[in-house]
């Protein structure tokens, strides 16, 4: 497998991963922020699972305070320059956006946050103090956008809080599984400073078992569970774990981990899947420099779970699309992966995911490919839960109490893609904020 | 097409599109450039005997919300050029454009002889009239001049007949709104002889304090000045005063409006206030000449649609409009009505009528999905990925906002801050009463004749 190195220059790389779509310039700021109504009770604050007070964001943006617009956003939400980057804004503020209905397109509400934030960020400007102390001590485990976002609060509110994370990095899926154009893994990591900042004791390469879980909830007076999700779903075909077929936040953390020169693509890229990780996937291996890359779905474009944005983010990088096909199986060649036979479908309704798909005999067809990506979405961490009793599951995920993270187990909470089977970071920072109320309600009251 | 010419105090011109005493009337060059353009007539940067010093900076200006300069001030005085230079300019101008009426702002000193002086080489260029600059309100009044003068009715007066003693052409007092009352000053100006009053000048103003260096704006070296304001956030008080001038009996003089004019619906209004001719400043220094086009093209426009020929067809007439508040109608009523399907959803309507007005907008959450089955919005919905969206919803629902109109006291604010064109109408309502004016009602009253009106109850 070739190294993007080898196919694209140092500066045809930076190029490709800059930020999409870029920052807005000074000038632009003004007149977009001058675009925003003032709602009441505005429809983009309530779109918002973190509720950030948009309208009173960009009035502080129009009338150049910067500062106050970065506080506004981050007391809300401390991941505020992360969303502004990767939210899908088009389904939530920015969809809810009255100017969608005057001028047929919306006040750009992530770009507005993300200059108010990168402002804060640039000045190092320190909004948050701990509380006054607590003398309560909460274990978070996991530090991706539910468990900092938990400890932040709880910080605020004076508890100990201490966050455990298994990977050598911090910050989740936040720092390493958003494609790179999108949030930079040195943005990721400045927002976790934040978090540190207020006092939080971030400790990594910490792999908590449900046996540690056991430990921490003796040690400590309440315990927050933002585990996320396991592996990637499989095929459940001949041949997908011969080298050559890779999972989809495989691929997108070498992105994030190493010199973007190093990152592994193939000059044919198949990319199984119709969300928005495989889009992720398909656009960040265009930009690595594969020469083909093919996203390959067993429904059809009506149906597929990527928002319209993304789909059109991936046509414009020159992805090409395989739609109503099912993979059969990896076809190999010395034991190494080098494409994949599809069966063509049929779908009683093609707009819809829940339709009843069957294959059709006699269709089958192979796509060439010497990278095989799977973007089908993530496993729950199932043994975890199953070592905890009392601990409420379904088959994807944690069940909890939505208004305060609570599990079955008590002084147990969760939050994040682990209670979700999947979400988006400000879904995340939300699970955090209302755990963290929900734990800040039980320290209290002991 | 309709006729644009006008006749003002005897000049003649070919629309009533006139360049008001400023920068843009400094020189020879830039006014054939304006005449060039379509202007139909200029008033010369105000001259005297001797060339004034400037400073720097000049100008600060007024944003609101991303719109540059709805206000303007300045405190540059008046032509930094020698009369000789002036008077030969103006003389080939004139010579160059005798169609278009050319005025020449003067200011000197508070002697007849300078006056007199002044006014026989001005009309010795071949000028159509002269304007008084008895208006400027910083500089020159700190020398006695400009709105010293005009403040003061007993000056203006002299001063006008002084001008009126060897003047040959009209003679246009320009009045300073600095005053309490427009029409003390202008029955001074017209009493001295004054054949026109031109009005408004500046507002005295401090534009105001660059948070950064704590010095006013515009600052020189970090000091500033009270200077004049104008620019669009003026109109209104311009119309004020030249609607007050017009209504008067005893002022029956040519009026020429000036203040904020910046589209061609600010013109008409003040010709239908009662000017004869209007003019122009700020917004020519903000856009150029050329926006005389747009005066033009919409005076036209509107004159065909509602069939006036001429200017004189129309000009004073919604000056009897003009009344005091005790001759309004207490028994007309008209309350807000919100067409449900041009709402955005916005809540402006509602919050304005909540907080500053009479609580009279009902706000009721509606769950999305009942909101576009009763609605049948359906062509505002967005599908992307698994979600559906609407602009307008929020948090899966949307705010319908209602007129009470039994509380709705149709004081029209909803409607003003309302930004989805048509969306909220005031529609009459038949009370049933005959109309009755505060005096009338005060008169009944005195006689026994009708009871009083009762406090509204809701609030």
């Amino acid at each position: 497998m070739a190294k993007a190195g080898e196919r694209l220059t140092a500066l045809e790389l930076v190029r490709n991963f800059a930020d999409e779509p870029p920052p807005l310039a000074a000038d632009e700021v003004l007149v977009e922020a001058g675009r925003c109504l003032y709602c009441y009770d505005a429809p983009c604050t309530r779109a918002c699972p973190t509720n950030i007070d948009i309208p009173k964001f960009i009035r502080q943006i129009l009338h150049k305070n910067l500062l106050g617009a970065a506080q506004t956003i981050l007391e809300a939400n401390i991941f505020g320059g992360s969303c502004a980057r990767a939210c899908p804004t088009e389904v939530l503020c920015e969809g809810a956006c009255v100017d969608h209905i005057l001028m047929k397109s919306p006040v750009p509400i992530g770009r507005l946050q993300r200059h108010a934030c990168d402002a804060a960020s640039a000045k190092k400007v320190r909004f948050f103090q701990p509380g006054p102390p607590t003398g309560k001590k909460v274990a978070i485990v996991g530090s991706g956008p539910a468990g900092l976002t938990c400890a932040h609060e709880l910080r605020k509110l004076g508890h100990d809080v201490v966050v455990f994370e298994a990977r050598d990095v911090p910050g989740g899926l936040n720092t390493l599984g958003i494609a790179a154009y999108k949030i930079s893994t040195d943005f990721a990591l400045s927002e976790v400073e934040l978090v540190r900042q207020i006092g939080v004791d971030i400790r990594l390469n910490q792999r908590i078992t449900s046996a540690g879980i056991q430990k921490l909830l003796h040690e400590f007076d309440a315990v927050f569970l933002g585990i996320g999700l396991g592996r990637t779903y499989s095929l459940g075909i001949e041949g997908e774990h011969l080298p050559g077929v890779w999972e989809a936040l495989d691929f997108i953390f070498q992105t994030h981990t190493g010199p973007l020169g190093a990152c592994e693509v193939g000059r044919d890229v198949l990319v199984i899947g119709g969300g928005n990780t495989a889009i992720d996937v398909a656009t960040a291996a265009s930009r690595l420099g594969a020469e083909q890359v093919t996203i390959a779905y067993r429904r059809g474009p009506d149906a597929m779970p990527a928002f319209a944005y993304e789909y059109e983010l991936a046509r414009k990088d020159g992805v090409r699309f395989e739609w109503h096909v099912q993979p059969i199986r990896v076809t190999t060649t010395n034991g190494v992966a080098t494409g994949v036979e599809f069966s063509r479908t049929a779908l009683d309704d093609p707009k819809s995911r829940k339709s009843k798909l069957t294959t059709i005999p006699g269709s089958n067809f192979v796509i060439q490919a010497d990278m095989i990506v799977k973007a089908l979405g993530q496993e729950p961490l199932l043994d975890l839960p199953q070592n905890l009793p009392g601990l409420k599951v379904d088959s994807a995920k944690m069940l909890v109490d939505p208004a305060t993270g609570a599990t079955g187990i008590p002084k147990l909470y969760a939050g994040g893609d682990c209670i979700r089977g999947g979400g988006e970071i400000v879904d995340a920072v939300q699970d955090g904020k209302n755990a963290a109320r929900g734990i800040h309600a039980l320290l209290s009251a002991l | 097409m309709p006729d644009l010419s006008i006749d003002f105090c005897g000049v003649k011109a070919p629309n009533p599109f006139w360049l008001a005493s400023g920068p843009p009337t400094n020189s020879e060059y830039q006014v054939r450039r304006a005449f060039d353009a379509g202007w139909g007539g200029a008033v010369w940067k105000t001259i005297a005997h001797e060339p004034i010093v400037n400073v720097t900076s000049r100008y600060g200006g007024i944003d609101y919300d991303g719109r540059k300069v709805v206000g303007l001030n300045n405190i540059e005085l008046i032509t930094d050029r020698t009369l000789e230079v002036n008077l030969r300019e103006i003389a080939r101008v004139k010579k160059a454009y005798p169609a278009n009426a050319l005025f020449v702002s003067l200011m000197v000193e508070s002697k007849r002889e300078v006056w007199h002086d002044i006014t026989k080489r001005t009309q010795d260029t071949g000028a159509d009239g002269i304007e008084l600059n008895f208006g400027c309100p910083h500089g020159m009044s700190e020398r006695g001049m400009g709105s010293a003068v005009g403040q003061v009715p007993e000056y203006t007066r002299m001063i006008t007949e002084w001008v009126k003693e060897v003047a040959a052409i009209p003679v246009m007092i320009k009045l300073t709104p600095n005053i309490t009352d427009i029409t003390a000053i202008g029955s001074a100006a017209v009493e001295g002889g004054a054949d026109a009053l031109s009005l408004i000048n500046t507002l005295n103003s401090i534009m105001g304090i660059d948070l950064d260096t704590l010095a006013p704006k515009p600052a020189v070296r970090g000091l500033g000045s009270h200077g004049g304001y104008c620019g669009p956030a003026v109109k209104p008080i311009a119309l004020n005063m030249v609607a007050a001038i017009a209504a008067d009996p005893a002022l029956r003089v040519p009026i020429s409006g000036i203040g904020g004019i910046q589209a061609w619906q600010d013109a008409v209004e003040f010709l239908l206030l009662g000017a004869g001719c209007v003019q122009v400043c700020t917004a020519v220094m903000h856009y150029g000449f050329r926006i005389v086009e747009q005066l033009q093209s919409g005076l036209e426009s509107w004159m065909q649609e509602r069939g006036f020929e001429r200017i004189s067809n129309f000009v004073g007439k919604s000056v009897p409009r003009i009344r005091s508040w005790g001759e309004l109608d207490l028994n007309y009523k008209i309350v807000a009505e919100i067409d449900q399907n041009k709402c955005i959803h916005c809540g402006l309507c509602y919050i304005a009528c909540e907080d500053g007005a009479h609580q009279s907008i009902r706000w009721d959450k509606v769950p999305f999905a009942d909101f576009v089955r009763a609605n049948g919005h359906d062509a505002r919905l967005v599908r992307s990925g698994d979600a559906l969206v609407m602009p307008g919803a929020g948090g899966d629902t949307v705010n319908v906002f209602t007129i009470n109109e039994k509380t709705c006291v149709g004081c029209n604010m909803c409607s003003l801050v309302c930004p989805a064109e048509g969306c909220i109408t005031m529609k009459e309502v038949d009370t049933g009463k005959p109309p009755m004016s505060w005096n009338e009602y005060q008169a009944l009253l005195a006689q026994g004749k009708t009871v009083k009106i009762q406090p509204p109850k809701h609030v």
